[in-house]
């Protein structure tokens, strides 16, 4: 009796234990990176070069990724604001959405997807080629050299891209209900500044900070600790695009609860 | 190259389990400055792991490594930072940076990877190229861009530009061709007997182990199991020892 409830129990009490693990060495990471980034010596070549992969290389994808929500938004607003003769809500709604919402999640979504797993990929596999020990053995700390200025990079250029991926959302809400839906330009741009509200930017450009830090650490995280070869740096890449992922939506929430709940 | 005196290492009790499958079973061991120490052994005996329990890479259970007298198991001591800075290091795959060309990755241990004296730097990067018998133009290629013999070549260069006292080898001979492997035996030879430089060897190659080496240890089951000078190790009189160097499976 007592066995089988052991055996029933011991694989539930055994992930648990796994997770708080996997928790608390994740926190040990993120602080270690954390103080690596304040400690010289400071890297401004390499901190240049992510913020060039990071910011400017995702500007077509978190762009476009704007661009179409904001018009697809701007339809279903429309259509579904018919049905009790609110269409004329479309400009405040789409701008409030996509602010505060829709691109800097939607933007984390896709650079963490773009760069999460590239991150991962190449931790993963200096890794596995030795790299990393060969860094240590020649005198600098990989968390200086690799990981810090991943880490700033994102939580600089995040912002800055959801500032982007802001104005073009909403831009593509204007260009649907101008174009397509028949409203007049001019007053969709009065009412959509009319309900833009700066705590709207502000809380964008928090949560975009936050995811910034977010990918950046699971990329880094999953791809320091890799193990196993090629199979082991597929696994990494794949865990910190899962991981970071699920850590945008529940960052999201919990921002989104705090500022405005 | 300027001269200089080799480092002592010295390892007493060193035990490293991973779970528990014991890895190290306390060994000991000693090499003399100016002394080249070639460590044997079959795969999984431990060998790598010994080598980065030296390094600083893992953290061993117990014992002590010593070098120079100065305890490298204290992470916490400064002084092995200062003895650090005057170890090299050669990997079996070369670990090379990828992101860099292959002028940064020589002079990386002297930079820290930042851009600083870039000329001096190639020029010096250029000295070790040669030095290793790979031509200047290799200089501004990137890792990717060389065969894996030459990488290692690169990765020789790179253990040795900045002037270590202490240099640890694992595998410096595999995958080059016997030319190649017999111009880097030269070079780590020459690095003990005409530069005073103290080597540690990991390998598989006999006719290596007998170029290079002043004494050599046989690690078995994480235990050092016989070391002598090398002129003794085909009459060990040890059967661990005979079976090893003689390819024997009984």
């Amino acid at each position: 009796m007592t066995e089988g409830f052991t055996r029933l129990f011991s694989p539930l009490g055994a992930g648990t234990l796994g997770l708080f693990a996997a928790i608390g060495r994740t926190a040990v990471f993120a602080f270690r990176a954390l103080i690596a980034a304040v400690t010289p010596p400071y890297y401004p070549a390499r901190l240049m070069q992510q913020l060039i992969t990071i910011g400017y290389f995702s500007l077509p994808v978190v762009g476009l990724t704007a661009l179409f929500t904001g018009a697809a938004l701007a339809q279903q607003i429309y259509v579904g604001g018919e049905r009790f003769n609110a269409a004329s809500t479309v400009p405040a709604v789409t701008v409030i959405a996509i602010v505060r919402e829709l691109a800097p999640v939607l933007g984390g979504l896709m650079v963490a997807g773009r760069v999460s797993s590239a991150m991962a990929a190449e931790l993963g596999t200096m890794r596995v080629t030795e790299q990393i020990d060969a860094l240590q053995t020649l005198r600098t700390d990989p968390f200086q050299f690799l990981v810090a200025p991943r880490l700033l990079a994102a939580v600089i250029v995040l912002p800055l891209l959801t500032l982007v991926a802001n104005a073009i959302g909403v831009m593509g809400g204007y260009l649907l209900a101008v174009y397509r839906l028949g409203f007049n330009a001019a007053s969709y741009l009065d009412t959509t500044r009319a309900y833009l509200e700066l705590d709207d930017i502000v809380s964008s450009l928090v949560k975009a900070a936050v995811f910034g830090f977010v990918l950046a650490l699971m990329g880094c995280y999953h791809g320091y600790h890799t193990k196993g070869g090629a199979a082991g740096v597929g696994t990494a890449t794949t865990n910190a695009v899962v991981s970071a992922f699920l850590l945008i939506l529940l960052a999201n929430l919990v921002i989104t609860v705090l500022v405005f709940g | 190259m300027t001269e200089r005196h080799g480092s002592s290492l010295e390892i007493a009790g060193l035990r490293k389990s991973f779970d528990d499958k014991i890895v190290l079973d306390g060994v000991n061991l000693g090499v003399r400055p100016g002394e080249s120490l070639v460590i044997i052994g079959g795969s999984g005996a431990g060998k790598s792991v010994l080598l980065k329990c030296i390094l600083g890479l893992i953290q061993p259970d117990s014992g002590t490594i010593l070098i120079d007298g100065v305890d490298m198991t204290d992470q916490r001591s400064d002084r092995t930072d200062a003895v650090r800075e005057r170890i090299g290091m050669l990997f079996q795959g070369g670990a090379l940076f990828d992101s860099m060309p292959v002028w940064r990755n020589i002079t990386f241990a002297l930079t820290q990877g930042r851009a600083r004296d870039s000329k001096k730097m190639h020029a010096l990067a250029i000295e070790m190229l040669e030095k290793v018998g790979l031509e200047p133009r290799v200089a501004d290629l990137r890792p990717a861009e060389i065969s894996g013999g030459m990488q290692k070549r690169v990765a020789l260069a790179r253990a040795i530009a900045a002037n270590p006292d202490l240099i640890f080898f694992d595998e410096p001979t595999t995958g080059l061709d016997p030319i190649r492997a017999n111009t880097i035996n030269q070079l780590i030879r020459g690095l003990v007997t005409d530069l005073g430089c103290t080597a540690v060897t990991i390998t598989h190659d006999m006719a290596s182990a007998h170029h290079i080496a002043d004494q050599v240890a046989m690690l078995h089951e994480g235990r050092i199991v016989w070391a002598g000078p090398v002129d003794q190790l085909d009459k060990s009189g040890n059967e661990l020892v005979d079976r090893f160097i003689h390819g024997r499976t009984d």
